[in-house]
Formats: structure tokens, C-alpha cells, sequence
């Protein structure tokens, strides 16, 4: 088992005056939930009883978390492909998750889809498609009609900074300016988009910067600090939910795995996992509310197994399930 | 003559073109220390050096908008997709640039867009598809699909010289798949010329990319059988060698059409209706087609073998149409 407090010297976490204690610790479970659900699935994948990639959002975890927390349930979310976190924090069951993921008998997708591809409309969360990039107008869109029929609701979407490069980047938040749409778009920044480093990705200092370009507010944040990151999202969202129009945030962090997992990464410096491995996002938050008291060391080990306990159980017994029929290829083309 | 995969042989082809005229260059997602993601390009960035294999950024558009550029200012780009699925990102500069530049301004568009395509390999709607329809339905554009080693080596180098834009596909199932002696050096396989992969004389298959294996398949299984079954590689579409498939229809009078791609206007409908507009006075059965079901390609196995065209689709139409 991982250990619950880093010992080298982590950055303290700037608490907002936005959460009370028992969102914090909401926070902490959804995040300790998305990490485990890697650390099991790594380990499946490992023995080769996964199914399809395993996409570690490890780094990842204070951005998903701390940024879906910010909804209202009416509120819609286009994830990305390292977002699980905030699956969890939409109350998607586990189950459905990894029914999903390893696309078998009873996932929603029937097996022609998986991973976090899903949509669940139930639940305002619709998946991304593998083209980066491709869902940014989507959800523009999405935001624009809640816009022309209404109702007050904000649509949070995500990119990496490497999909950031795509066109439809542009043509989508450059919409989003110009309809003023209820929309917030997030850029996970995890240093690589698989082999490329950010150098050879865009040449601008901060991709925040391109906000002033759209006409829209933009920052850069602490990926790894999930306070800031509900902080700078609420204020995004109250922005977008009052017709103020798009914001873009730019969080910072390091995908601490290989692109997926059969990527070693050796093209990644040492040193650089070494710097963001003191700034885990999760270690960091279990500091903050250790040292804050908020919670005991035991209670937070306590939770860790549980939620291991009922991750394993849960990815085992979906395992054992069969793929969907055959027949089903043949469905739903058009309906 | 050293023994090659398909991926090898068009490292190989890659290779031999840079060699040989410095205005080749490569560009495309993680291709330089990487090697991209099928490791197609991994050494080059070592010779060449990172002006002539340049890693961009995730921007497709980018990536063949600038091959056409590079293009028009002297240059001979080789542009990789990671996976041909996002190929859909460069769509315009594809058909409305280079398509209609030779047409318009009568000026060479000499560039390679290559990459794996496919599916079989559980990788779901994104990563599996065959687009090659999309371009050989526009004119302008050569449409490449190799199935061997030796062929793909030859194929590519053509495609390289030519001064048209090729799209060059590689099924990524064959990349270690298939092994065979590929030609040192010098090695040119003319774009639109088919290939007879086994003489028959009862039935033609007519293939292309991955198709080619499963109708040799299929043909040594009807042997056992006491049928002769022809197989034909048309190795392009664009342009398509009419004279092979129409001889090798005149001989056999029996015609099954196969390829990987969903059915619906596939590139096999232009070729059952080039044999029915000129060869039907030969026909002894109706020219059959054996194409993917007209759906995305599903992820979970069953559903995209279920999806997929398969041996025993084809046997058993191969098998109806020998018996008509
Ligand atoms: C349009 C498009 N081109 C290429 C790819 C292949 N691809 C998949 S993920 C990836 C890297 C993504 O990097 P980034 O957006 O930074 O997200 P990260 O994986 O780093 O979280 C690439 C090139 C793709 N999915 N879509
Ligand atoms: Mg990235």
C-alpha cells in the first residue's frame, strides 16, 4: 500500500474559503477513489487480465476532483480521457465505470465503445471520442442551447495541452467568446502529450495567454493543489452561470505514468518525476488535512482500504463477465 | 535479400528515399526520438536529424496543410498519422488543397499522407477504421493499400516520386504479421498495377490491405475443396489496374470482391460495377461482395469479429458463387 503522507517536502496547500470540512473530505474520497482505480487497473494490466488501455490519470487527480466538485447536478461535464476523478464526483457507480472500461455484457455502450467514452445523460456527463479536441464544440454547443432555452446551467470540458493544438480548439472557444456561452474550459497541462514534451507542442509561455486572444479571462493554476483548483473553477462557473461568458484555466501537472500503460516513459527526465512526485496531489491534499485536523492518519488509511477493497471486488467480479453478444454490432446504427 | 515485416519494409522504403533525395523529409506525432507509435521512423531522427523528421504538435490540419506547402515550395514531404482514423482532422487540406491543385494551378502536390489503419485488434471506433473510400472517391487523390512486405517497399517508393498526393495505408494487423524477402535498394512497384497472388481458374477474389491473407485463406481451404481460386491484390485503388482484374475475370467468369471496409459505397462497388459495365458477357454468377457491416467498429470482440468481414464469410460466398 501507498503511503499516506509524502516524507519529502511537499507545498503547502492554500485551504479557500469556499469548503467546509466535509466537502474536504468528499474531495479526498473521490480522489483517492481515481487513484486507486489506477493502481488496480495497472496492476491487471500487469498480470494481462485488463481489458483495452489503461490511462493512469496519476497527477491528474486534484484536476478532475476539484474542478467537477464545483457543478450543480443540472450542471453538464465533457471529460477527458484522464478524468475518471470526476466520473466519481458525478456519482457514477463504480460498477457502471469499469462496466464500461472493459466493455462488457451490460456496460452502457454495449460493447461497441470503452473506457470513459460513455455517456451518461442521467447524469450530464458525456464522454470524449478519441480525436482530441473533437468534444470542445460540442459542449460549446451543448452550452449555447442551454443558453437559448434559458435554464442557468454551466458546461465544464477538459483538454490536454497537447489536444490544445487541435483546430477545433480554436474554433470552439473562439464560438464560446463570441455567444458569451455558460462554458469553462479546462487545460490539463501534464508536461507530454505522449512522447512530446511541451516545447514541441506550442511556443507561447502560459497557454492561458490565449484567452486575451478570444476575449475571455484565463489563468494558470496549480493542477496539483485541489483547493486552488475549486477555487479558480467556482469562480469561472459563477462567471459563466451569470452570463459573463467563457473562461479558460490552465492547470498545471505531470502525468506520472507512460501515455498509457504500455508506455515505459523513458523519454521523461528522471528528475522531472522526481520534482512533481513531491507535489502528488494526493499526498499533498492527506498532509493539509492531517495537519489541519481534519482527519487522523488511521481514518484516512481506513478509507484507502475500503474504497481498495471495494475497487478490487468490483473490477474482479466485471471481469468475470462476458463481452456483450455478437448481435449487438448489428444494433442501433440509426435508431 | 533480408527478410522483412511489412513495418520494416517501409522503415526501409522511408529510409532509402532520404537517402537518396535530401528534399524527402518526414513529419508527423512523436515519429522523431520516439520513432512514432508503431516505431516506423525509430532511428531516423539519429541520421536525419531534427529538421527532416519533425515531431509536431496534435495538429493534423497543420501536419498535411504543411506537407502541401513544403510541397509546392520544392520539397517532398512524407507526412505520418498516428492512426489514419484522425486523418479526419486534415480532410480539407486533403480534398480541397491538394486534390485540386494539379487541376487548378497545374502545379505537383508530391505528397505521402501514410499511416496504420484497421481493425482487429479490440481498439474500438477510433482507432480501427478504413478510410480509403473517402479518397478514392475524390478525384485527385492515389489511393495505396499494400499487403506485402516487398510490395509496400515498392508501393511507397513510387509514392514518394510521384508527383501527385498518395495516400498510403497500412493495415497495422500486418505490420508483424507478414514476413517475406524484400528487395536491397532499388526497388519500385508502378502505382495501378494489380498483382495475381495465386493463379486460379474457377473464381476470382479480388482484395486489397489485410483482405489479401484471408482470401489466400480462403482459396488454399476451397483447394481441399477441388476448386482453383484466383486471388488478385489491386495494391491501389487510385488508379486502378482495370486490365489485370478484367483479364483475371475473363478467365474464371466467377468474381467475389473483398475488403475490410463497410460495405455501403466501399471501394468495392466501383469495381463490381466496372466488371458488370465491362465484362458482364464473361460472367457465369453475380459479382459478390464481402465488406465489414455497415456499422462503426465495435470494441468488445465478439461484436467486432461479428462487424468485421471474416474467412468464413468469404469461404461461404466464395462457396455460393462457385455453385451458381
Ligand atoms: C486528433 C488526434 N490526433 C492524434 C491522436 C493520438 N493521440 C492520442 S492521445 C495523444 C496525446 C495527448 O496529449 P494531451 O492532449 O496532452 O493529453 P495527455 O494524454 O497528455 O493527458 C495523441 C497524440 C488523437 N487521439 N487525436
Ligand atoms: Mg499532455
Amino acid at each position: 500500500m501507498a503511503d499516506v503522507v509524502a516524507t519529502a517536502e511537499i507545498p503547502e496547500i492554500v485551504p479557500t474559503s469556499l469548503l467546509n470540512d466535509q466537502q474536504r473530505v468528499a474531495l479526498l474520497r473521490w480522489m483517492l477513489h481515481a487513484r486507486i482505480f489506477d493502481e488496480v487497473t495497472i496492476r491487471l494490466y500487469r498480470q494481462g487480465k485488463m481489458f483495452g488501455s489503461v490511462f493512469a490519470q496519476i497527477g491528474h487527480e486534484a484536476i478532475s476532483v476539484g474542478s467537477a466538485a464545483v457543478l450543480q447536478p443540472e450542471d453538464a461535464i465533457f471529460p477527458m480521457h484522464r478524468d475518471l476523478g470526476a466520473h466519481f464526483v458525478r456519482g457514477v457507480p463504480l460498477r457502471t465505470i469499469a462496466l464500461n472500461h472493459l466493455a462488457r455484457q451490460g456496460s452502457m455502450m454495449r460493447g461497441t465503445d470503452g473506457t470513459g467514452h460513455y455517456a451518461d445523460p442521467q447524469r450530464k456527463l458525456y464522454g470524449n471520442i478519441s480525436h482530441l479536441g473533437a468534444m470542445i464544440p460540442v459542449a460549446v454547443g451543448y452550452a449555447l442551447a442551454a443558453q437559448l432555452k434559458g435554464e442557468p446551467i454551466v458546461v465544464l470540458n477538459y483538454i490536454g495541452e497537447g489536444g490544445a493544438q487541435t483546430g477545433e480548439f480554436h474554433e470552439g472557444l473562439n464560438f464560446a467568446a463570441v455567444r458569451k456561452a455558460p462554458f469553462v474550459l479546462i487545460i490539463e497541462n501534464n508536461q507530454y502529450a505522449y512522447s512530446t514534451p511541451t516545447t514541441e507542442e506550442y511556443a507561447c509561455k502560459k497557454l492561458s495567454d490565449r484567452a486575451i486572444g478570444y476575449g475571455i479571462p484565463g489563468e494558470t493554476i496549480d493542477g496539483t493543489d485541489v483547493e486552488r483548483v475549486y477555487e479558480a473553477t467556482f469562480y469561472a462557473v459563477e462567471r459563466a452561470r451569470n452570463g459573463e461568458g467563457p473562461s479558460l484555466i490552465e492547470a498545471i501537472c505531470m502525468r506520472m505514468r507512460g501515455h498509457a500503460e504500455h508506455d515505459n516513459a523513458s523519454y521523461v527526465p528522471r528528475e522531472l518525476l522526481e520534482y512533481w512526485k513531491k507535489r502528488d496531489p494526493l499526498l499533498r491534499y492527506q498532509r493539509f488535512l492531517i495537519d489541519n485536523g481534519i482527519l487522523s492518519e488511521a481514518e484516512i488509511q481506513q478509507m484507502r482500504r475500503e474504497i481498495e477493497a471495494e475497487t478490487v471486488r468490483v473490477l474482479d467480479d466485471v471481469l468475470q463477465l462476458p463481452f456483450p453478444p455478437a448481435e449487438e454490432a448489428f444494433k442501433n446504427v440509426f435508431l | 535479400m533480408p527478410t522483412m515485416t511489412l513495418l520494416q519494409a517501409i522503415s526501409d522504403a522511408l529510409r532509402y528515399e532520404m537517402r537518396r533525395d535530401e528534399r524527402v523529409f518526414l513529419l508527423g506525432e512523436d515519429i522523431a526520438e520516439f520513432g512514432g507509435a508503431f516505431k516506423v521512423t525509430k532511428g531516423f531522427v539519429e541520421e536525419f536529424g531534427k529538421q527532416r523528421v519533425i515531431n509536431t504538435p496534435i495538429s493534423e490540419a497543420a501536419i498535411i496543410g504543411g506537407a502541401i506547402g513544403a510541397a509546392l515550395n520544392g520539397l517532398i514531404p512524407v507526412a505520418e498519422m498516428q492512426f489514419m482514423d484522425f486523418i479526419t482532422n486534415g480532410f480539407n487540406q486533403l480534398v480541397n488543397v491538394a486534390a485540386t491543385t494539379a487541376y487548378r494551378w497545374g502545379l505537383p502536390v508530391p505528397i505521402v499522407v501514410r499511416g496504420p489503419v484497421g481493425g482487429g485488434m479490440s481498439a474500438g471506433p477510433f482507432h480501427s477504421r478504413s478510410a480509403e473510400a473517402w479518397f478514392a472517391h475524390t478525384p485527385g487523390l492515389k489511393v495505396v493499400f499494400p499487403a506485402f512486405p516487398a510490395d509496400a517497399k515498392g508501393l511507397l517508393i513510387a509514392a514518394i516520386r510521384d508527383p501527385n498526393p498518395v495516400l498510403f495505408f497500412e493495415h497495422k494487423g500486418l505490420y508483424r504479421k507478414i514476413r517475406e524477402d524484400v528487395p536491397e535498394g532499388e526497388h519500385v512497384v508502378p502505382l495501378g498495377t494489380a498483382r495475381i497472388v495465386r493463379p486460379g481458374a474457377d473464381l476470382s477474389i479480388i482484395a486489397y490491405g489485410r483482405m489479401v491473407h484471408i482470401a489466400l485463406e480462403v482459396a488454399a481451404r476451397l483447394e481441399d475443396e477441388g476448386a482453383s481460386v484466383e486471388v488478385v491484390d489491386i495494391r491501389t485503388l487510385v488508379p486502378f489496374d482495370e486490365a489485370t482484374v478484367f483479364d483475371s475475370v475473363k478467365r474464371t467468369n466467377r468474381v467475389v470482391i473483398t475488403h475490410e471496409a463497410t460495405l455501403t459505397a466501399g471501394f468495392g462497388a466501383e469495381i463490381a460495377a466496372r466488371i458488370a459495365d465491362k465484362a458482364f458477357e464473361y460472367l457465369d454468377a453475380p459479382i459478390r461482395r464481402v465488406a465489414a457491416f455497415d456499422a462503426p467498429v465495435p470494441m468488445a470482440p465478439p461484436l467486432e469479429q461479428a462487424m468485421l468481414p471474416s474467412a468464413e464469410k468469404l469461404l461461404d460466398t466464395c462457396r455460393q458463387v462457385l455453385e451458381y
